[in-house]
Formats: structure tokens, C-alpha cells, sequence
């Protein structure tokens, strides 16, 4: 089965065709993430635009690569949602238009979910699967006792992870993006700057708002008082903190659900390697579940996510129809 | 108008009492602050009072988060954060004409905005002192900060 997906929910044009669920005939990821520097974050306006002047050569280019043609495709599939409005438009469009024309099933597929199923590309994934999301956009703990069904037993009640990072590297004149520059002076400094710890109602949920202004508060303060301090161990003591809010609620969740057999991770931040050294340190404390952390290529945004997805969408046979319309709020299905 | 904030539970009152005052009405209210001043606290108390049933966060990424009020109409957060030096019209008037608008960081798209308008912005004092200062920029505006008088 062949399947060529789109996804345009943020920065990244992408389009892939996926053969068979798992293996990835070809994957274009149009990037503009040094049109996004200049401005320390996404700008709509801009990120749509690109996305309109992308997308077809993304298209022509995974069918190239991919040594296909539209009339061997099965299914189109498209990130409907969430996102940001206007760039989930641009893709959207596109997969009805060459679903219509080429008389080709369209499948709706959920962003998060996409991120859930990329780790397909890597391992079986055995249910029950507790699934930890984090990106720019996103910071979720989510529970799938098979495959199709999802339950969201944790979220940001305030900003997602990336949000922080990006904005804590703003404070600290980093620059944009900002979990990458936080995670290499992180190396070098200790965490050693006392910031509030984060609180939360739900037991599973995360804040990460209050240890923003927290970092900003210290800042001032030190100011205020005329002491210096080392950006590193600031930068340390933030992600320090970051973490250990989403691993305690992590760890909180694999103690009250005993039945989860594996943990997968998706989203942007999974590329921070301190995030990576804690799962490894997960790893003794619970050897009865599997931990999968995929390779980069499958963490960030990318098509052969979706493709994945709206395979196995399209196996459980949900589809689009001429209605179809990027829905920007969209509940995970 | 001035009004003085001393701990974290008035700012969640006062969020309540200005819901009460906006319910089933058609209103744009700017936010500003600094960040940490206490904007998504504000918004999450008033959401909640206005009958939003779920979790309020953070529109920063996908640029507005759509909410339905108790009433049925809607609630939009609207945070314009990224939107410094965009220029494009991003259709944000189809939001100001129904239910009710909350914007943050609304400096970025200030020529899109509704005259009548409620401005609030709040300021950030030691620990959880907050100083809220209200304006309203027209006779509907006016009329519901009235009810805080």
C-alpha cells in the first residue's frame, strides 16, 4: 500500500510517501527556520506564504524520489490539524486537489498522532503505549491502550515545553530556536540558580508559564542587587527544572497504569539530549516496559509521520470528503 | 480606572467579576504585561467563569485558541506574541464580531483592532501585588466597566 502524505502545520512544507506502514520510499522537508530566526519565532504570514511556494515541488520531488506516480498511490493523507490556521490551509488544499484529480481516498490525520505513530518507523509499538509529546506547540501525555484509540491523561496548562524554551531564550538573548542553544550552554553550567518549581491541579498535567517568570524574575533580581551570574548555570537550572516537571508526571503514570508496555516519545524537544539521558535513567526503574526514543529525523515535523498515520487510519477506514476543511483546534483521533 | 491586586485568589475574583460583567456580550479586551505579570492567570480564571469547560492555555503557537462559553458563543484567546513585524491580514475581524476576544500582545496587530475596546493592563508588583489599570475606548466598552464602579 502506497501512501503520500502532506503535512503543513508549522514551519516545515513536507510531503513523504510511505510503503506499507512502515518503510519510507522518500521524505521532503522544505525547511524555514532561517526565515523564522530573524524574527525569534513563526511568523504566519511568512510560514504560509513559503508553504504555498513549496508545495508542489515537494510533491513532485517525494514522487520522484520515491520513483512512483500519482496513479500507483492509494490514499492521500493530510494533516488536518491542530496548527497554525493559515499554513494548514495550504496543505490541506493540496491533498484534496490531487485526491479529486486523481480519484484517490483522502484521510484526515491528527498532527499528535503523527508523532505518536512515528515511532512505527522504528519499532513495533506494543499497546498499551503511554506516549510523551513535546514541541514547540505541544507538552502531552497521552495513553493508548490499542491502536486507534487515545486518551490524553496530561497537558501544558499554560505553555508548551518549546514555548518556554523559546522565550527563556529570548530573555537570555539566545536566540531563536531556543531549545537547541539552551541544551548546549546547559552542558557547561550547573543547576545551581534556585526557580520556583511548577505547579499544577491535575495530577498528570504540566506549568511551565510560572518557571518562564521565574527565570525572568531571577534575572531582575540579580540585576537589581548588582550580582553577576554564569548564563550557563541558569540555562542549566531552567532545563533542570523542565524536566523534572515531565518526568515526575511521567513516572507518576507509569506507576498508576502497571499495564503500559511501552513508552514512546515524539515532538521537537525529544532532541534535547539531557530528555534522553532521563529516559535512559527511566530504563532500570521499569524493566518491564520497552522505551523507544526514535532518531531525530522522525522527532521533528516531517510527512513520513503522517504517512505512517494515515496508513493506519485508512486501514480503520476513516476518510475525507469535499468538506474537508484544516481544523486548527482539532481533538486528537 | 486603577485597581489594586494583593494576592493570586483577587486576580482570579476580579477575572470573575468582569466575566459576569461581559457574559452574553460582544466585547474585544486587549492584555497587556509583561511576561510573568499574570495574563494567562487572569485568562484561564475568566474563561473559566464564563462557563469554558476544559483547559485554557497557551495560543502562542498556533496564534488563537478558540473556546465555547456556557452560553454557547465563543470565546477567542488571540496571543499576537509572534506576529511582531508581520504585517498581513490574518482575518482576526471575523473573531472581533462574535462572543468575546481576549488579546495578548495586541501592539502587534493594534491597526486590526475594534475601536470600542476594553484596554487592561496589568502591571507587576512585589510577589503577588498586581496593579490592573482598565480604559474603555467607546460607549459599549464604557458601559460594561461601568458595572465596576
Amino acid at each position: 500500500m502506497l501512501i503520500l502524505a502532506i503535512e503543513s502545520s508549522c514551519d516545515e512544507t513536507a510531503v513523504a510517501v510511505v510503503k506499507n506502514k512502515k518503510e519510507v520510499l522518500s521524505s521532503i522537508v522544505a525547511s524555514q527556520i532561517d526565515v523564522h530566526k530573524e524574527f525569534g519565532g513563526v511568523i504566519p504570514e511568512v510560514a504560509s506564504r513559503i508553504h504555498v511556494e513549496n508545495i508542489s515541488y515537494c510533491v513532485e520531488q517525494a514522487l520522484t524520489q520515491a520513483n512512483v506516480t500519482m496513479e500507483e498511490i492509494d490514499a492521500v493523507a493530510i494533516t488536518q490539524g491542530p496548527g497554525l490556521i493559515g499554513c494548514l490551509h495550504v496543505g490541506v488544499q493540496a491533498a484534496k486537489t490531487l485526491a479529486f484529480a486523481y480519484h484517490k481516498p483522502l484521510v484526515p490525520v491528527h498532527h499528535l498522532a503523527g508523532h505518536i505513530y512515528a515511532n512505527e518507523l522504528v519499532v513495533d509499538m506494543k499497546y498499551p503505549v503511554l506516549a510523551l509529546v513535546v514541541s514547540g506547540g505541544n507538552s502531552e501525555l497521552v495513553y493508548m491502550k490499542n491502536e486507534t484509540s487515545f486518551e490524553i491523561l496530561g497537558e501544558t496548562q499554560d505553555d508548551a515545553i518549546g514555548e518556554a524554551y523559546d522565550k527563556v531564550a529570548r530573555v537570555l538573548g539566545l536566540g531563536y530556536p531556543g531549545g537547541p542553544k539552551i541544551d548546549k550552554l546547559a552542558k557547561e553550567g550547573n543547576p545551581i540558580c534556585p526557580l520556583a518549581k511548577p505547579k499544577t491541579q491535575g495530577k498528570y498535567d504540566f506549568s511551565f508559564s510560572g518557571l518562564k517568570s521565574s527565570v525572568l524574575q531571577y534575572v531582575k533580581r540579580m540585576e537589581r542587587l548588582g550580582q553577576t551570574f554564569e548564563m550557563a548555570d541558569l540555562a542549566a537550572s531552567f532545563q533542570e527544572c523542565a524536566l523534572d516537571e515531565i518526568f515526575d508526571r511521567v513516572q507518576k503514570v507509569l506507576n498508576d497504569y502497571p499495564d503500559i508496555q511501552h513508552f514512546v516519545v515524539g515532538g521537537g524537544v525529544s532532541a534535547n539530549s539531557r530528555l534522553r539521558e532521563k529516559i535512559e535513567e527511566l530504563k532500570p526503574k521499569y524493566p518491564q516496559v520497552t522505551f523507544t526514543v526514535p532518531p531525530m529525523s522522525c522527532c521533528t515535523d516531517n510527512a513520513a509521520m503522517i504517512g505512517v498515520a494515515g496508513t493506519i487510519a485508512y486501514m480503520s477506514g476513516r476518510r475525507g470528503d469535499a468538506s474537508l476543511t484544516a481544523d486548527s483546534g482539532m481533538e486528537i483521533q | 480606572m486603577k485597581i489594586e491586586i494583593h494576592s493570586l485568589q483577587e486576580t482570579q475574583e476580579f477575572a470573575k467579576k468582569m466575566a459576569d460583567l461581559c457574559k452574553d456580550k460582544q466585547i474585544v479586551i486587549t492584555l497587556d504585561g509583561d511576561l510573568g505579570a499574570g495574563k494567562t492567570t487572569w485568562t484561564k480564571a475568566f474563561g473559566k467563569a464564563l462557563g469554558v469547560k476544559g483547559t485554557i492555555n497557551s495560543p502562542t503557537f498556533t496564534i488563537l485558541k478558540s473556546y465555547k462559553q456556557g452560553n454557547g458563543s465563543p470565546l477567542h484567546h488571540i496571543d499576537a506574541y509572534r506576529l511582531e513585524g508581520a504585517s498581513q491580514d490574518l482575518g482576526f475581524e471575523d473573531c472581533f464580531d462574535e462572543g468575546i476576544c481576549v488579546i495578548e500582545w495586541s501592539e502587534f496587530i493594534e491597526d486590526q483592532l475594534p475601536e470600542d475596546r476594553i484596554q487592561m493592563s496589568i502591571e507587576e508588583g512585589m510577589d503577588e501585588e498586581r496593579i490592573i489599570t482598565i480604559d474603555a475606548t467607546g460607549s459599549i466598552s464604557q458601559e460594561i466597566i461601568g458595572g465596576l464602579l
